[in-house]
């Protein structure tokens, strides 16, 4: 078991070493911040001083490793656009995407799990059959769309709901700034979220009803039956929980990409976040900026991979029985 | 293998599965009764008789084998007694009595409450029966509070009882064990203390031996028989294992193409057989006699189910077919002591076999 983890945890850290060569090139191969960072009126020494300055004449396993020291650290270095330190930039904006992920990923959770559940035991219900429909426009129409759509209803023609930015937001402890206590804050959440985590839904809604049904076909559900369990029992304890480990697989995938796909949201939706923050970095090559977003997506993709490896583990004793019997 | 069988045959002599039963096959008292029960399955080409006009009674401490071959609707009389059909199969006519109450048209929540407390049922995979997820201890605990009013404790008190009972040792510590722990037998077993730990009256198997080793077969099958005298339940064990017949029912039943073809005391039944088709399964000699466990092989197949012949639906493998038998559908009729079987020319028993 400690070796399982011992060797999840080590292959994780050479992914994210990997991701971090690759978001180091950057640095070496995309575009040249000079030419934005110092106008039309440069002179060479300018260039020479500036490269200097930013450690850009270094050899490259010396940057390499620089960064990856700072980045240890949590320094990513100075934005070139702005001249402040990314990782300061990063901490102002991570609320409003984290606040944003983590909205739109319950909201896929809960109502994914829910309705899956739902369509799977009600196969021929009427809701059932609404759901699934709705859920397949769900998954073909890109977020961009969905997210103009949702505006163009609950901003522009009912006026409930605000199609812009995140609302008053309030100071909490040091750096982080949340939506959560302000009405403005709250409302600002309900459009983003939904077109943020409307497709990881209808995925989990899908995952779950097909799974449920496959897990309902087994002889120990009709064993439970057969002994007289109550519906609810068999529903939610024995088949539920034997479908969880696939969903929890694709679920973490999701989750993760519920990050990424932020970008597109908070475009959108100018919602101030890491996101649009980073669609503005490409706009002047900040690669700082850049390399650090990078990085970012992967520590949590890599993060949610690991958490979703030991709960299999967890869930599921087999595993447990032959993980043991693997380390010993 | 070989001093079972002569146990088997011996038993056979003695005539120790006979018991005294009633015109129609059963005890005075049965503990369950079909009366013409008929399971159909309507589909896009018409309806399906799976199940086509079946009575038997069994009663309390009595073991009733079925046999048959595959897809002679052995499951689904199963399945249709303890309420588990799957739909679009249904119940068309005919009555399920559980000692002496109509239960085939019952609500769907006072069948649920019936399952488990009155009627218990083993299937075929003990691989596959349990939970993987959850300890035996929990399924067992689980299923005792559904049916009885105890306290958590007293269900795990209950719950390790019934392991004890089933004979899984050191029951204490394999409370909280998950079923993967366990060998196929002892799979078995627990599946098994799960089917009864409500204490049913009625225990249906459905092939309960199929799916295990052979050498644990017998001794699952003498603990269903042990279980069956202690407690006084009626068990109706679906089998193709003739020697689990011989071994441990007190009747079988012949089922063929959804119909009763034969039912009456094994000892009858397997040496003198009445019905071709019994005859058929059986071979020509006693089946003990040879030491053959297996169901002999009988040129042809069974019809399916869309395509029934008219009349007795075994006429076209029959060798002693004759007009009449595609014409009308042969009745059972009292071929000795409990002992019925539905042909229009029943096999006559030559003196030297019937005296064996
Ligand atoms: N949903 C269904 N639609 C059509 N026919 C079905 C359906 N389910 C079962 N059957 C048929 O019902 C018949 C009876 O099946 P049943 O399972 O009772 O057979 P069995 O005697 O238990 O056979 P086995 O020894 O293989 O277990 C079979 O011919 C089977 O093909
Ligand atoms: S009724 Fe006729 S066809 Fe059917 S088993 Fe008897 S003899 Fe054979
Ligand atoms: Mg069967």
């Amino acid at each position: 078991m400690l070796a399982y983890i011992i060797r999840r945890v080590f292959q994780s850290l050479l992914v994210l070493l990997i991701v971090g060569l690759i978001a180091f090139s950057m640095f070496r191969f995309v575009g040249d911040p000079i030419d934005n960072m110092l106008g039309q009126e440069r002179t060479m020494e300018d260039i020479d001083r500036l490269r200097d300055q930013l450690g850009l004449n270094d050899p490259f396993v010396v940057q390499y490793w620089n960064f990856l020291t700072g980045a240890m650290q949590g320094d990513f270095g100075m934005s070139y656009r702005q001249g402040r330190p990314v990782a300061e930039i990063l901490l102002e904006r991570a609320p409003a995407t984290l606040e944003l992920a983590g909205v739109s990923a319950l909201f896929a959770i809960v109502f994914g799990i829910g309705f899956g559940v739902l369509t799977a035991i009600r196969r021929d219900g009427v809701l059932a059959n609404v759901v699934m429909t709705v859920s397949l426009i769900g998954v073909s129409l890109p977020t961009f769309l969905i997210g103009i759509l949702l505006i163009y209803i609950f901003s522009v023609e009912l006026g409930w709901l605000p199609s812009f930015g995140r609302g008053e937001v309030v100071r909490v402890g040091s750096w982080w700034t949340t939506g959560f206590l302000t009405e403005s804050g709250l409302k600002a959440l309900i459009l983003p979220s939904i077109t943020l985590g409307l497709y990881q839904m209808t995925l989990i809604m899908r995952l779950v009803r097909s799974e449920m049904l496959e897990v309902l076909r087994q002889d120990y559900i009709r064993f439970a039956r057969a002994r007289g369990l109550r519906e609810r029992s068999v529903n939610f304890r024995h088949a539920l929980k034997n479908t969880m480990v696939p969903v929890i697989t694709v679920t973490g995938l999701q989750l993760g990409s519920i990050i990424a796909f932020a970008i597109i949201t908070e475009t959108v939706f100018q919602w101030p976040g890491v996101g649009l923050l980073f669609i503005n970095a490409i706009q002047f090559v900040d690669i700082p900026v850049m390399a650090a977003y990078l990085m970012l997506i992967s520590v949590m993709f890599v993060g949610i991979n690991l958490i979703v490896d030991l709960l299999y583990v967890a869930i599921d004793p087999r595993l447990r029985a032959d993980t043991t019997a693997r380390a010993k | 293998m070989a001093d079972r069988v002569q146990g088997i045959s011996s038993r056979l002599r003695e005539g120790t599965a006979h018991k005294p039963a009633a015109p129609d096959g059963g005890t005075d008292k049965p503990v369950l009764s079909l009366r013409d029960l008929v399971v159909e399955i309507p589909t896009r080409y018409g309806v399906l008789r799976p199940v086509d006009g079946v009575s038997y009674d069994i009663s309390a401490g009595e073991i009733l084998g079925v046999v048959g071959e595959s897809g002679a609707g052995k499951s689904m009389a199963g399945n249709a007694v303890i309420g588990l059909l799957d739909p679009p199969a249904r119940i068309a006519s005919g009555q399920v009595r559980l000692n002496g109450e109509s239960i085939e048209s019952l609500p769907r929540s006072e069948m649920r409450r019936l399952r488990g407390k009155q009627i218990g049922m083993v299937f075929q995979d003990p691989l596959t029966s349990l939970n993987p997820l959850l300890p035996i201890g929990e399924q067992l605990a689980e299923t005792i509070q559904e049916h009885l009013p105890v306290t958590r404790r007293e269900a795990r008190a209950r719950a390790l009882a019934g392991l004890e009972e089933v004979g899984i040792p050191g029951a204490a510590d394999r409370l909280d064990s998950y079923p993967h722990e366990f060998s196929g037998g002892m799979r078995q077993r627990v599946v098994i203390a799960l089917a009864l730990c409500a204490e049913p009256c009625m225990l249906i198997a459905d092939e309960p031996t199929t799916a295990l080793d052979v050498s644990v077969q017998a001794q699952i099958i003498a603990l269903l028989k042990r279980l069956c005298r202690e407690r006084g339940m009626a068990v109706m064990l679906v089998t193709h294992d003739m020697g689990v017949i011989a071994e441990a029912a007190d009747r079988v039943a012949v089922m063929y193409a959804g119909r009763l073809a034969e039912i009456g005391p094994v000892a009858d039944v397997l040496t003198a057989p009445r019905h071709p088709y019994t005859y058929g399964l059986m071979g020509s000699t006693p089946l003990a006699a040879r030491g053959q466990r297996r169901l002999n092989q009988i040129p042809g197949a069974m019809p399916r189910l869309g395509h029934m012949p008219e009349g007795c639906a075994f006429h076209p493998r029959c060798p002693k077919a004759a007009p009449a038998c595609s014409q009308s559908v042969p009745q059972p009729v009292v071929m000795g002591d409990g002992h019925l079987a539905a042909c229009h020319f029943p096999m006559t028993v030559e003196p030297q076999e019937a005296a064996q």
